[in-house]
């Protein structure tokens, strides 16, 4: 009997990547573009994907909704003609890659288009895990506050885009823009951020632009 | 709840390894865990125990290292600990950007008794 140390240097993340990269590249074979949609519960992810989705008219949508509990979301986006899955994490404060294969199994990615994955409301947890997605949006809101970088930083860091949604609202709220650009641009230089507003529609043409630009 | 099924993986990762030398058990496990990765020391602790039972872990030590994260300044290439509320360099003045130190979170080593 003899005891020894040996080096193991394995990241823990590891098998949720292998599985990220093996939807990411069935999802390259489908013609697909993922989308892992993230924010706080209440910033308006769902009216975020619906402004969206409504400017896509020539464009195939599907969307998978995470949530702890519920088909809320689900049962609004169906009763728009969207084809969409609820994942049911029943407690767990992410979506990770395992989740995301399960859910591909009951839906059929026919045509080329774009995958929205709503994932559970949270600005934390979500961010630390890959989920096959080709790029993170990330929605803030001005209701949540301009401290938020500061608070909640990798979120803000792996953001590919960020939407400052609720934007009709700012007369109404202390939100200060240049503490809150400044914390997004010391995460994250180049990310570009669009103010919108779900009520009303505002600014996501641009999204919309930038969306399928990015996905050429 | 978020730390138990990276607990799980952590175990699993230790119970591979250790087959690959024919160890009969572990007795000691050490993670590298960044302040950035988003798991919290004590809450895997907690979990390993109750998930190590009945496997080649089962009564080992966990040690857990913790880093500070650290950002890099863009002028005068310092890394420096990250202040509250900016991302300033305290020696230039520039903003600082964030670096992998701090996010890291894998098994350094394990110790075996084979």
């Amino acid at each position: 009997m003899e005891t020894k140390k040996v080096e193991v240097i394995q990241d823990i993340h590891a098998e949720n990547e292998r599985i990220a990269r093996e939807i990411n590249a069935d999802y390259n074979r489908k013609g697909i573009f993922a989308v892992n949609v993230m924010g706080c519960p209440g910033a308006g992810k769902t009216s975020v994907l619906k402004q969206i989705i409504a400017r896509l008219p020539g464009v195939k949508t599907y969307v998978i909704e995470g949530d702890i509990e519920s088909d809320l979301d689900t049962r609004t986006m169906q009763a728009l003609g969207i084809e969409t899955v609820q994942i049911n994490t029943g407690g767990a404060c992410h979506l990770d890659s395992p989740m995301i294969a399960g859910a591909l199994k009951n839906i059929e990615l026919k045509e080329p288009g774009i995958l929205f994955i709503e994932n559970i409301g949270n600005l934390v947890c979500p961010a630390e895990f890959e989920i096959g997605e080709h790029i993170k949006l990330l929605i803030s809101s001005v209701t949540e506050g301009c401290d938020k970088p500061y608070k909640y930083p990798l979120a803000f860091e792996k953001a590919d885009i960020i939407i400052l949604n609720k934007s009709d609202l700012k007369p109404y709220v202390d939100f200060d823009d240049a503490f809150f650009s400044s914390g997004v641009k010391g995460l994250n230089p180049g990310v570009p951020v669009f103010e919108v507003s779900s009520k009303t529609g505002q600014g996501f043409d641009a999204v919309v632009n930038w969306l399928e630009e990015k996905r050429k | 709840m978020h730390e138990y099924p990276v607990t799980q993986e952590i175990v699993r990762i230790a119970e591979e390894s250790a087959r690959k030398y024919n160890a009969v058990k572990i007795t000691k496990i050490t993670l590298v865990v960044g302040e950035l990765a988003g798991f919290i020391g004590e809450s895997i602790s907690m979990y390993f125990e109750i998930i190590a039972k009945g496997t080649m872990a089962e009564g080992a030590a966990l040690e857990i290292k913790p880093v500070k994260a650290q950002l890099k300044c863009d002028r005068c290439d310092r890394y420096f600990d990250r202040p509250r509320y900016s991302f300033t360099c305290p020696v230039c003045g520039e903003n600082g950007r964030p670096t992998e130190i701090g996010k890291e979170f894998y098994v350094e080593n394990i110790e075996i008794i084979t």
